[in-house]
């Protein structure tokens, strides 16, 4: 099967890679690019453990082709962090115990760096909806809730 | 057996062309919106090999105009970006409603309302509320230009008049003129990303004095296609919209569905449901009129 040329830009370096025309972003991503933290958990839209961020919006990797990616800035799990730190975002996480076995952490983490980039103060009626694409099967989203409000605090502070 | 491929062409003939080849030559083309759709069944049971033609480079389906005498929404904009343009929300809110139901924030990210009209599925929810806003389908194929009402789009579960090398260029609606409001609500178990079990849209136009000019009435999940239900339109035109006049409206609503029995809901609760959903977006749908 003749194979496409795609060239994107990924946390902000350019990467160039082969993929077939029926590929998802996702399998590319974890194929062909080898950044493993994006996960599959359904491949079909419903859980968001595959969640980046195409040129400034959220969507799910496995709904998206590789083909669709030419040209486009894209934001993974591994992007987020900040030099060798880690971004506030994934420190609450680790501080309010938001995973356990944290198959959905990346697209959690993902998705809510995404909702913090456009609105930095969100209640938590908007943050279980905007995070109502990401399902965990563990945590029973209370915890991923307060870290997320417990970041918002601590990034208000640092600006 | 074909072989997977996937082209963007950058404007219309160039997609009319891909198109009109494969359809010539009896090789399958499918066209690609956001892929909300599209992927997962790509997923599933059909994996045949098919030429993917994405036709979000082309800038008629991109195009969103607010003109004074009409709106002319792209097929591919997706759900996201419709709902952050204030203008459009403004003036179409139960339209922007139903495409902000769509799935989460990730699916909003690329779901369009020309992929969940062309889905064809009886419980899209954007259709029922573009045809009580009146939508027209601008579609394109090798033989011109053709408008569609949308209500006359849909022919049967996944099936919709579109032929040949036609594929959808956007969404027409006529400006709502003063004292209009829609509204369009669905009914689903949970609060969030599940299917209608039924749903319906309402438009009405009010006069000064408040009485109603003009309605239409669209619903859901009630029938093989979305349907347009006149007879529930003609129940509130001349009333103030009250109480009385939405009773009537929704039970022409229950008798203008055909439902099934499904893991959903059965026939006699979609009948029942979609009569209540008439009511209370009817009765969004008047106070957004006054309002207005
Ligand atoms: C998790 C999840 C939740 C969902 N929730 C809902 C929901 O609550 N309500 C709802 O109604 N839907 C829902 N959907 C379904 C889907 O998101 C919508 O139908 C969406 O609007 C499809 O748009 P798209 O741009 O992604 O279409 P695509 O997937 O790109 O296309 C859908 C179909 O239309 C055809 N098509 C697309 N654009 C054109 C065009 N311009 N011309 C000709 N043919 C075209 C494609 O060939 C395909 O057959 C959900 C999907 C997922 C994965
Ligand atoms: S893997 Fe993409 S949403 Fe579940
Ligand atoms: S931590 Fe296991 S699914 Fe969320």
């Amino acid at each position: 099967m003749s194979k496409m040329h795609i060239r994107t830009t990924i946390n902000g370096d350019q990467v160039d890679f082969l993929g077939s025309p029926q590929q998802s972003l996702l399998d590319a991503l974890r194929d062909e690019v080898g950044k493993l933290g994006t996960k599959e958990g359904c491949g079909t839209g419903d859980c968001g453990a595959c969640s980046v961020i195409v040129d400034g919006r959220l969507v799910c990797s496995c709904l998206m082709l590789a083909a669709e990616a030419e040209g486009a800035e894209i934001t993974t799990i591994e992007g987020i962090a900040e030099g060798d730190g880690l971004h506030p975002i994934q420190q609450k996480f680790l501080e309010h115990a938001a995973l356990q076995c944290g198959v959905c952490t990346p697209g959690f983490i993902v998705a809510a760096k995404a909702l913090l980039d456009r609105n930095p103060n969100p209640d938590e009626r908007t943050i279980r909806y905007w995070l109502a694409g990401n399902l965990c099967r563990c945590t029973g989203y209370d915890k991923i809730v307060r870290a997320v409000q417990d970041a918002a605090q601590e990034l208000a502070h640092e600006a | 057996m074909g072989e997977f491929a996937y082209v963007a062409p950058s404007n219309v003939a160039d997609a009319v062309g891909v198109l009109h080849d494969h359809a010539n030559s009896g090789r399958r083309a499918q066209v690609l919106a956001g892929g909300t759709d599209l992927l997962v069944q790509l997923r599933g049971l059909d994996k045949a090999p098919r030429t993917i033609v994405d036709v979000k480079k082309i800038a008629e389906t991109n195009r969103l105009d607010i003109g004074s005498d009409g709106i002319y929404i792209g097929a591919a904009i997706p759900s996201a970006v419709l709902n952050e343009n204030q203008e459009l929300k403004s003036l179409l809110p139960g339209l922007i409603e139903a495409a902000d139901l769509i799935g989460s924030t990730q699916i909003q990210g690329r779901a369009s309302l020309g992929g969940n009209l062309c889905n064809s599925s009886p419980a899209a929810d954007t259709i029922p509320a573009m045809i009580a806003d009146r939508g027209v389908c601008v579609i394109v194929g090798s033989g011109g230009e053709r408008e569609v009402p949308v209500e006359a789009f849909c022919t049967g579960v996944g099936t919709n008049v579109m032929t040949g090398d036609e594929f959808l260029l956007g969404l027409k609606f006529p400006r709502p003129p003063a004292n209009t409001g829609d509204a369009y609500l669905r009914f689903i178990p949970r609060t969030e990303m599940d299917i209608a079990v039924a749903g319906a849209g309402v438009s009405v136009t009010l006069d000064g004095s408040g009485t109603c000019t003009a309605a239409r009435v669209g619903i859901g999940a009630v029938a093989p296609t979305p349907l347009l239900v006149p007879e529930a339109a003609a129940a509130l035109v001349g009333t103030a919209v009250d109480d009385e006049a939405l009773a009537a409206a929704g039970a022409a609503c229950s008798a203008a569905a055909s439902p099934i029995t499904d893991k959903r809901g059965t026939v006699e609760y979609r009948r029942k449901v979609v009569a209540v959903l008439c009511r209370r977006a009817g009765a969004i749908a008047r106070d957004r009129a006054l309002a207005a």
